[in-house]
């Protein structure tokens, strides 16, 4: 393996991102994101899931720095990301990373054409000639599935699944090696997810992405990801390859939003066991027996105490 | 089993700028006693308005064109808004897709329980925060004393859900309609709200009309599913039938346009977008969009064609004379993958 191939796109260490509120002067801390790490290597599509509110989302927020990270370090490629924002900073990282979001309704601006608003990160890169910047336009939204007709119409002219591919198309536009995806299935028709997911391998073919993606169907991520990521409370509780993930989930919060799933097969419905998880009774943390990342087989971390890792490891074997 | 609620060939239409909006074409569908019949389809269906004219909740520009909705001996289609006072939120009981939109958010939470059940007239004012209480904890919401005093805003949306449904069985229905009351919660929540509606259709012997776009969900709840596409029943069948033996094109897509577990194949999306319902396509409105689609369904729409009891599809691919088509590969694969399962779990 080459060195380019074993080293990581995108280191992420401890990272950490706190919002403080304050009521009645008490200041109190949500931690959105705590102490989370992980990487993303070249190529892979990364996936991570969690119930509304456990991070997720602000995850990918602050790689791209659209917030300030707390604390940790983020590096892209070898360079760090998370320090101090510049000017070059911020050209560094919109050049390589992008992102798609989750509403196609609120993501575009409903007073721009298609033509501006993918346009714009081509513009910002200094591509002036506006019969250029016209032509990769309308390359990009063949490429996304969209007619070069499109170009000169708005927002409230599409339907949900042509926004997001608008969305997509102004992401791919500035030629990024990685797209932070967030969520940007959820809010599409189902039929219309199965277009959105297609166009998504066909790119990532195509320009040789790396992806990573933030939903909470899971079944989406298991088809989609190469490895996913767990989140619960801010905390990355379970990190595998997908298929080892599914088949042997180690953490309990993990095994409870496996059991979840609702899957299209009515025997199997009824068949299925639903497991809960309440962190309360789930776990017995206290001095000595505090909880770490522990690496239950090759490249399938666990967010446990040494006393569950060693059951885990029993129960394995 | 004699059926609670009858639809006959229900036609709904919305006046709108450009013309009529034909959203619910010659519905018709029986709901028996205790069962729950899922209705599913992709957004502009018609699965929402079939059960907003049931309701007599349609928007002003809406209107029953034909048919019939038969409850209790009566024809609903026909009643006027007073006439629906002794029906609705009493007999028939909706839970909404939005918890959050469906509470009042100045409103305290218990007021809004005893606001139903004093409404519906089932319970005395002084017993009311008694019953209220009890309805909560019936729900599932730990401390309700604490919880009855305080707003929506103080609740998750898991727990928001359980105060809709709490609200909606405040007049003891016999009658639920559900439209996709889960869809704005997480899985892991999903999965609990789904139980509720379970149990509580058992312990207070409820019919239920569950709406979705779901298919995972509709496995888990529906002892019947009708397939809408277009404003059109285009397959009703009970849950088995639907998901192991699917005959109509369209829900073959849109059991193959989502991955499952095991899903490795390319995913089967449905090419272009639902017709216009403003003119609704000659024949077979999927015709477009289906590959397996026959001369005929351009020219004439399909009738009904029988393939059990309780089984039946509106696709002319099951007349006599039509080619044998085989169903999308990735989806028989899926069903060969769970008649599997279900062999090795029975062993």
């Amino acid at each position: 393996m080459t060195d380019n191939m074993s080293r990581p796109l995108l280191e992420v260490k401890g990272l950490s991102m706190h919002f403080t509120t304050k009521k009645r002067g008490k200041v109190s801390t949500v931690k959105a994101v705590d102490n989370v790490s992980f990487n993303i290597y070249r190529g892979e599509t990364f996936g991570m899931v969690g119930e509304s509110g456990c991070g997720k989302t602000t995850c990918g927020r602050t790689i791209i720095r659209l917030y300030d990270p707390t604390g940790g370090e983020v590096i892209y490629d070898g360079k760090p990301i998370s320090g101090k924002m510049t000017s070059e900073l911020r050209k560094y990282i919109t050049e390589h990373i992008a992102m798609v979001f989750q509403d196609p309704i609120a993501s575009l601006n409903p007073r721009m054409t298609v033509q501006e608003i993918i346009g714009e990160g081509l513009k910002i890169r200094g591509i002036v000639d506006p019969k250029e910047r016209e032509r990769i336009v309308v390359d990009m939204l063949q490429r996304v599935g969209l007619m070069p007709e499109h170009a000169t119409r708005y927002p409230h002219e599409f339907s949900g699944g042509q926004r997001q591919r608008i969305g997509i198309a102004r992401a791919l536009v500035v030629n990024p090696s990685l797209i932070i995806a967030d969520e940007p299935v959820s809010a599409l028709d189902v039929s219309v997810q199965a277009q959105v997911i297609n166009l998504l391998n066909d790119l990532k073919e195509e320009f040789g992405l790396t992806i990573m993606f933030i939903a909470h169907n899971l079944s989406v991520v298991k088809y989609f990801c190469d490895r996913i990521a767990v989140m619960y409370f801010g905390k990355l509780v379970e990190l595998a390859t997908s298929d080892d993930l599914f088949a042997n989930p180690c953490h309990p919060y993990t095994k409870a939003l496996l059991s979840a799933i609702p899957l299209p097969d009515p025997r199997a419905e009824k068949r299925r066991k639903k497991i809960s998880y309440d962190p309360k009774e789930a776990h017995e943390y206290g001095a000595g027996n505090m909880p770490d990342y522990h690496e239950v087989s090759p490249g399938h971390w666990v967010y446990c105490s040494e006393q569950e890792f060693q059951d885990m490891l029993k129960n394995k074997a | 089993m004699e059926p609670i609620l009858q639809v006959k060939n229900l036609t709904v239409t919305f006046n709108a700028f450009a013309g009529k909006v034909q959203a619910v074409r010659d519905v018709s569908f029986d709901l028996n006693r205790h069962e729950t019949l899922a209705i599913v389809g992709e957004s502009g269906s018609g699965k929402s308005v079939t059960t907003k004219a049931i309701l007599g909740i349609l928007p002003k520009n809406g209107r029953i064109e034909s048919g019939e909705i038969l409850y209790q001996g009566e024809d609903m289609a026909k009643y006027k808004e007073e006439d629906f006072y002794k029906i609705r939120g009493k007999k028939i009981s909706l839970v909404f897709q939005d918890p959050l939109s469906a509470l009042n958010p100045i409103m305290k939470i218990g007021k809004q329980i005893t606001e139903a059940l004093i409404l519906s007239k089932s319970i005395e004012r002084s017993k009311a925060k008694q019953r209220a209480i009890e309805l909560m904890d019936a729900v599932g919401i730990p401390q309700p004393e604490i919880r009855f005093d305080q707003y929506p805003f103080q609740f998750s949306g898991g727990m928001r859900q359980r105060i809709v449904i709490a609200i909606a069985l405040a007049s003891n229905p016999e009658l639920l309609i559900c439209d996709e009351p889960t869809t704005a919660l997480d899985v892991t929540i999903q999965a609990k709200i789904l139980d509720l509606i379970n149990d509580i259709k058992k312990t207070r012997d409820l019919s239920i009309i569950f709406i979705t776009h779901d298919m995972g969900v509709v496995a888990n709840m529906a002892d019947r599913i009708c397939v809408m596409y277009a404003g059109k029943i285009v397959e009703v069948g009970t849950a088995d039938e639907i998901f192991y033996e699917p005959a109509h094109p369209y829900t073959w897509a849109l059991l193959s346009s989502m991955p499952d577990l095991d899903t490795k194949e390319k995913l089967f999306a449905i090419p272009g977008a639902p017709p216009n319902m403003l003119a609704p396509p000659k024949g077979d409105a999927f015709a477009s969009r289906n590959k397996y689609a026959l001369a005929i369904d351009f020219e004439e729409e399909p009738p009904f064609f029988k393939l059990s009891d309780t089984h039946y599809a509106a696709t002319w691919l099951l007349h006599p004379d039509a080619p044998k088509v085989e169903m999308p590969e990735i989806l028989a694969h899926r069903i060969k993958r769970m008649k599997e399962k279900e062999a090795e779990s029975n062993d």
